[in-house]
């Protein structure tokens, strides 16, 4: 062991020196990653200031997908089980809140409570509901969890179109959930420190930082015991179960943290979204949160926030592309050669396979190679 | 008695087409360990090759099957190619999520192609019908029956008496010793994904016809070949089968009795059914009725 200021001149000239495990193990290892983050979080708390209601919608919508990127990047990305289920899970968190949270009317239930009500019940609720189905695809290896959530997924939707009381039916939907916290309504502007904030603006702000408390558990989760037993699952299962690691046990915790961020980042999202039908957690959505994880970075925890990103991003510069290209028409139907929608699905599908076959790493795997070679220059190797 | 009888036929003729796309799957899977969840774009897009053959070209129908089908199989080649093949070796997760974005990306072109507008494949059946007695049995039904046993039938006596078949059959045992005994792995994939995309093509077919009409949204019925193929075992062509025809059956009984006798489900219930059964099956007997349980070797 080296002493604690033998330690600092150590690291002062060779930052990628450590002494000790804890030291390298740090969620913020170095002092550039310190930095950089405490200035994306200033960036992203001051942004509400800046952008119209619009643009801050967006990017609250970047926020609720980073979240629930994170949950299945859980699953997916650490203990390698693919889930095409996660909208259900979503869908499962957002009917808890609005239900717990929401307003009565003559076709929906609502109780009206808190915030601190509702908002770990969004995520208990799916979460218990991933523990229970979690064994029936955690015997078996590969594929089967994807195709058990798939099943999943239709089976939900089902329900949701029929438990009126819950979700308002098919194709009529209902209002989402109040956000009170403590007797304050934070869906609402208001003025601080001379400042005025819309409400979607605060709303955006709540999400930051839970986005920030959840990254921050889900970075600590992955560094930790369970992490690792993750990772050596997703690795190879059998030397994992060889070493002690409990295979059952181990996906079906994943599952149910998945489970837990995805109902959360569904609640969060039907407040950014506003009325929402239960079709809307549907096989598409799913895809969108593998794009997010697939595109950003897999097994990481920056990944899914740049993924959610390109993914919320790309439909809003595809139609302001749309105005400049002649090629691509702005409304559905008309006998242009591709719509906005059919033209942000099918860069969806083509960015998926691009990654995986180009940058397994995503968007992370990016910007590790321009780090490196940017740390070697002139260099190049 | 007579809605019983007519159930199970509707059931069976639709179970058929569930069969024919689980084949499908198994194909693939067999060969590559691979869900291809890109198969209901395919199916839809072979409908849609049909009905284009048919209507735009002007081929007598039964030519346009074949035509829509070689179609396929050349998208299937082609697709293995570009975005599977790089992934040889790589996790099977990868591959899968490839599929997936491919999925994507041929449901838009799928779409794009057929437009807002519901299309019908111009085939000869219509909606004749044949009268037994007191039991109505429609032309396409039959069809779908016929057309689907007989193909599945094919493809596997392709498989277990062909050269080619023995080919395939020794890859999916073991890539690197049939790579050893002078087997082309490589042309043996995109033989697999030609021989399924040819026949998914062929279940989208037989999906459109009758009163059905293909639509973009028609090509989630393929993922009810998911329910089939766990149910029957991954690697199993007869287990795509049975189960094929077993679920086929399930959800058009419920489909005539439900609304009567359990009006509390709500309507519609017998689209989940398959899903139902893929839960019920994982829980009872997760390799399914014909699958090989898997044996791990550290």
């Amino acid at each position: 062991m080296t002493s604690r200021s033998a330690q600092q001149s150590l690291s002062r000239g060779r930052p990628m020196l450590y002494a000790d495990y804890r030291a390298e193990q740090a969620i913020w290892n170095t002092t550039s990653k310190k930095v950089v983050s405490l200035l994306l979080f200033i960036v992203a708390l001051s942004l509400p200031m800046f952008l119209n209601r619009d643009l801050i919608g967006v990017f609250a919508l970047v926020i609720v997908y980073a979240i629930g990127g994170i949950g299945l990047n859980i699953i997916s990305g650490y203990a390698g089980q693919i889930s095409l289920g996660h909208a259900f899970f979503m869908g499962l968190g957002a009917y808890t809140a609005a239900v717990v949270g929401g307003v009565s009317t003559n076709l929906v239930r609502g109780f009206e409570l808190d915030v601190l009500i509702w908002l770990p019940l969004a995520g208990l609720v799916p979460a218990a509901i991933g523990w229970l189905i979690a064994p029936l695809a955690a015997r078996v290896r590969g594929l089967y969890l994807a195709i058990l959530t798939l099943g999943l997924l239709f089976i939900g939707e089902h329900i949701f179109k029929e438990a009126t009381w819950m979700s308002g039916g098919g194709g009529v939907g209902r209002a989402p959930t109040t956000v009170v916290l403590a007797g304050f309504n934070i869906y609402q502007r208001r003025t601080i420190f001379g400042v005025d904030f819309s409400a979607i603006g605060m709303f955006y702000l709540f999400c930051l930082l839970l986005l920030v408390v959840m990254g921050i558990l889900a970075r600590n989760l992955a560094r930790s015991r369970q992490g690792r037993s993750f990772a050596a699952v997703r690795d190879r299962d059998i030397a994992a179960e060889v070493m002690g690691v409990p295979l059952m046990q181990t996906k079906r915790l994943a599952f149910t943290i998945s489970s837990f961020y995805a109902g959360i980042a569904g609640a969060l999202l039907t407040v950014v979204l506003g009325f929402t039908t239960p079709e809307r957690w549907n096989l598409l959505l799913s895809i969108d949160f593998l794009a997010v994880v697939l595109i950003g970075g897999v097994a990481t925890i920056s990944g899914p926030i740049a993924g959610a990103m390109f993914v919320v991003l790309l439909p809003r510069i595809i139609e302001w592309a749309a105005r400049i290209l002649p090629f691509i028409s702005t409304t559905v139907g008309s006998n242009q050669f591709l719509n906005v929608f059919q033209l942000q699905r099918i860069l969806f599908g083509a960015m998926i396979v691009l990654f995986l076959v180009l940058e397994p790493r995503g968007l992370y795997g990016i910007w590790i190679r321009v780090r490196n070679y940017f740390k070697a220059w002139p260099f190049s190797y | 008695m007579e809605i019983f009888i007519s159930s199970i036929i509707r059931g069976l003729a639709i179970g058929s087409t569930y069969a024919l796309i689980a084949v499908g799957f198994v194909i693939i899977y067999r060969a590559t360990q691979v869900i291809n969840f890109a198969q209901p774009a395919l199916m839809i897009l072979g409908a849609y090759f049909t009905s284009w053959f048919v209507f735009s070209i002007g081929f007598p129908f039964p030519i346009a099957v074949l035509a829509a089908m070689v179609v396929l199989a050349a998208i299937g080649v082609t697709t293995e190619r570009i975005a599977l093949r790089p992934l040889v070796g790589q996790p099977v997760f990868s591959a899968a999520m490839v599929t997936v974005g491919v999925f994507i990306v041929l449901t838009v072109v799928a779409s794009r192609l057929i437009g807002p507008d519901i299309l019908t494949v111009g085939d000869p059946w219509q909606l004749n019908r044949l009268v037994v007695g007191d039991i109505i049995i429609f032309h396409v039904d039959i069809a779908k029956i016929v057309v689907s046993l007989s193909a599945i039938a094919l493809v596997g006596a392709l498989l277990q008496y062909s050269r080619v078949g023995l080919a395939m059959r020794a890859t999916s045992l073991d890539q690197e010793t049939a790579l050893a005994q002078g087997i082309p792995v490589g042309r043996m994939f995109s033989l697999a994904w030609a021989l399924s995309a040819a026949l998914t093509g062929l279940a989208g077919m037989l999906i459109g016809t009758g009163a059905g009409g293909i639509e973009a949204t028609t090509a989630l019925i393929a993922l009810k070949a998911l329910p089939v193929i766990i149910l029957g075992g991954l690697d199993s062509i007869k287990g795509s089968v049975i189960a094929g025809l077993v679920i086929g059956v399930a959800e058009s009984l419920t489909r005539s009795y439900q609304p009567e006798y359990a009006p509390f489900l709500g309507t519609n219930v017998d689209i989940i059914v398959p899903y139902l059964i893929l839960v019920v099956s994982l829980m009872v007997r997760p390799y399914g009725l014909f699958g090989t349980k898997e044996v791990t070797r550290v």
